[in-house]
């Protein structure tokens, strides 16, 4: 007679932390361990400060030029409790954003977001392939704009200032306890201070395990090309191909 | 009308009841990130000595949201039962508080008292009440309710089995509930959020959850947490729904952001019923609330969200539900800032719930930019074991995969079976008894996985190996 079946079998069928195993109502030690050290990453995600020079000095390699940003909130803690602190743009970065000249069909915004680790990881790399894709459609890319205590709306007031036909803003997502690096993207046309997130489209678990940069970009390429062709974005989007995202919801 | 308390001649004054209310209630992240919070805890406690002098009536009399502006206000004032209040209508706050605590107040007395009851008042007294106060008194409150399983009865804790996978794989749902069933989880309801909220992944999803029900014969029921408009539509084509979802808040504004309001859940509610899977003395609709979520959709008047929290159970009460939980730590910090935070809301949520008569369970949860951890839940669990809750929400390893947070693990269902005493619904103990999954004193037999012999035609549905 066979084995009796198991679930152990059949990990592979999902993420979930099926068949861990029990001690009367306890957790194996090991994976008691191992669920501990995923919170202390992702916890670790959320409460570094993203080094804003390494960034810099990363898209300077790629060729890029950029500028570096805050927002009103003064440090994690407040991030945390004041997101509408986190939307607006401190007033230092009035006099950055005008030097960086005006009039450009695109914006991109690195934004430290949730998680720092997603953007160390990932925000370059997307970054530079977006910007080689806008060449190639011939956009003019205003210089990139690495944004620190950034809540995704701050690519509203910075798109605005550039005068951008379109920001996209390149941010940390909240970092699950399996994954702590995704990078989430959110894209809008003729971005303005106060747009409610349905004027927004939304790509995200970027990562290596998840969508790929090579995909997320393509995806980010096609939303541009319909938004300026339609001349708006989010909810009103129409999407008639398949592959474009949907709306933002959160 | 302005309120106002002296303390060591320092006058604090409160200019309307909704700023009492306000500032009365006990710090939140939320509430400050509104503006309406105490500036400190003397400001807090000169808010609640007022709200607690103040009498009961005055929350009859005066709407912190007009009923003409906002329909979850008008179905407040037109189901309130002058009657059914009569025994505590001459107190105050203060002495409501002190009259729910005393043995008198029996199960049978706090049953009857429930309809003469409303949102703001259950919310007033919670918030001059002590943790130990909100558990005390929602013990003796028990609210049963019934599907295919009985749930709330004394002493029991049932379990809602939450399956989520990223992609809605049938496959990866199927596994991850047979991990929960196989733990002793899923008597409250086996639930899944979709990760879509199309018509053919909902329908896809319930006649999935059905076989495998059917096959197994578990006593419970089974549910899709899509949007209720898409159940409607399911029902309409024929599709085995057992629980009819939404989630739901305390205005008409945020429930409008929710997409719904009152005429659409009758519609769902009426759909529901025609179906005739649920005994006609059961209930089968399931409802989700979150203190922080009027608040987000810019739609809660000034108004605490505590407060704003206990009026989404008015709209939940009129649906006669047979299961409503708070997924009160999924909202993130800048609602409920810390453990502390998540565990007195916990505990708030289920007193006002348990007051206003409704079958109270809660998503014992948190996410990671929270300054929460897993030994806040062990907290929270125990105290609301204590407090009677109904049914609390297990994933595997306390893992959500789809949702990205942490709610309990099924080893938490376990431990309060095994170390609380707390057992779930008959019929489910009897069923896991008979399949094996506990032994004779109901105690786990595995938990590794290892499927028993009544699962072979479960495990037919299961790809490879177990095939």
């Amino acid at each position: 007679m066979s084995r009796p079946p198991s679930l152990r079998d059949l990990r592979s069928l999902t993420q979930a932390r099926i068949a861990l195993g029990a001690h009367g109502a306890g957790w194996p030690t090991a994976a008691s361990l191992a669920f501990g050290l995923d919170h202390a990453r992702a916890r670790e995600a959320v409460w570094t400060p993203l080094d804003p020079a390494a960034i810099r000095e990363a898209l300077t390699a790629q060729g890029l030029a950029s500028v570096e940003i805050r927002s009103n909130v003064a440090d994690r803690a407040e991030y945390l409790r004041r997101p509408d602190k986190g939307r607006t743009l401190h007033p230092d970065g009035d006099a950055v954003l005008s030097e960086a000249g005006q009039g450009f069909d695109l914006a991109i915004v690195i934004a430290d977001g949730l998680s720092a680790t997603a953007v160390a990881l990932n925000a370059v790399p997307a970054a530079a392939a977006l910007a080689a894709r806008a060449k190639r459609a011939g956009w003019s890319l205003a210089p990139l704009v690495v944004a620190t205590q950034a809540r995704v709306a701050l690519g509203d007031p910075v798109g605005a200032r550039l005068k951008a036909r379109a920001v996209v803003v390149l941010i940390g997502e909240r970092p699950g306890l399996s994954a702590s690096d995704s990078l989430g993207c959110y894209v809008t046309f003729s971005p303005e201070p106060g747009l409610p997130d349905s004027r927004r489209n939304c790509i995200s678990n970027i990562r290596q395990d998840g969508l790929s940069i090579e995909a997320a970009t393509a995806q980010m390429e096609a939303l541009l090309r319909a938004m300026f062709a339609q001349r708006l974005s989010g909810v009103g989007l129409r999407r008639d191909e398949a592959a474009l995202p949907g709306p933002a919801t959160a | 009308m302005a309120y106002a308390t002296t303390i060591e001649g320092t006058c604090f004054t409160f200019p309307d009841l909704k700023s009492l209310m306000a500032k009365a209630t006990p710090e939140r992240s939320g509430d400050q990130l509104a503006g309406i919070a105490a500036e400190g805890p003397v400001e807090r406690l000169a808010a609640q000595i007022a709200l607690a002098d103040l009498p009961l009536k005055t929350f009859l009399e005066q709407e912190l949201i007009p009923s003409e502006e906002d329909e979850v206000s008008d179905l407040i004032a037109r189901r309130h039962d002058a009657e059914a209040f009569a025994p505590v209508s001459s107190l105050t706050v203060g002495a409501f508080r002190e009259w729910l605590l005393r043995t008198e107040a029996d199960g049978p007395v706090l049953a009857a008292l429930s309809p003469g009851l409303t949102p703001e008042l259950v919310a007033a007294v919670s918030k001059i009440c002590r943790l130990q106060d909100l558990v005390a008194i929602a013990a003796k409150r028990p609210v049963v309710t019934r599907f295919r399983s009985t749930i709330g009865l004394p002493g029991r804790l049932s379990t809602r089995n939450q399956p989520n996978h990223p992609t809605d794989s049938s496959e990866g749902i199927l596994v991850s509930a047979l991990d929960g069933l196989l733990m002793g989880s899923g008597d409250a309801v086996i639930g899944v959020n979709p990760a879509t909220d199309s018509l053919p992944d909902y329908i896809r999803i319930v006649e999935l959850l059905e076989t495998l029900r059917l096959r197994l014969n578990v006593p419970t029921q089974h549910c899709c947490l899509g949007h209720v408009t898409v159940a409607i539509e399911a029902m309409g084509r024929g599709a085995p729904v057992d629980l009819v979802f939404q989630s739901v808040a305390g205005s008409q504004k945020a429930n409008a952001g929710f997409g719904v309001d009152l005429t659409v859940l009758r519609e769902a509610a009426q759909a529901g019923r025609a179906l005739g899977r649920c005994p006609a003395d059961g209930q089968f609709m399931y409802f989700e609330t979150g203190q922080g979520s009027a608040l987000s959709a810019e739609a809660h008047w000034g108004v605490d969200q505590q407060t704003m929290e206990a009026r989404a159970y008015a709209v939940a009460r009129e649906f006669d539900p047979l299961l409503v939980n708070t997924v009160v730590g999924f909202i993130g910090p800048e609602y409920l800032y810390d453990g502390k935070q998540i565990i007195r809301a916990g505990l708030e949520d289920h007193f006002c719930g348990k007051l206003l008569g409704l079958p109270m369970g809660v998503d014992v949860c948190y996410t990671n930019h929270a300054d929460a951890d897993g030994e806040d839940m062990d907290a929270l669990l125990t105290l609301l074991c204590a407090a009677g809750v109904n049914f609390v929400i297990t994933v595997p390893g306390a893992d959500d995969v789809m949702l990205n947070y942490q709610s309990l693990s099924h080893h938490d269902a376990v431990f309060a079976r095994q170390t609380l005493g707390r057992a779930p619904a008959p019929e489910f103990e009897a069923w896991l008894r008979e399949v094996g999954v506990t032994d004779a004193r109901g105690l786990l037999r595995g938990g590794a996985g290892d499927l028993p012999g009544a699962f072979a035609e479960a495990s037919r549905l299961l790809p490879g190996k177990a095939a």
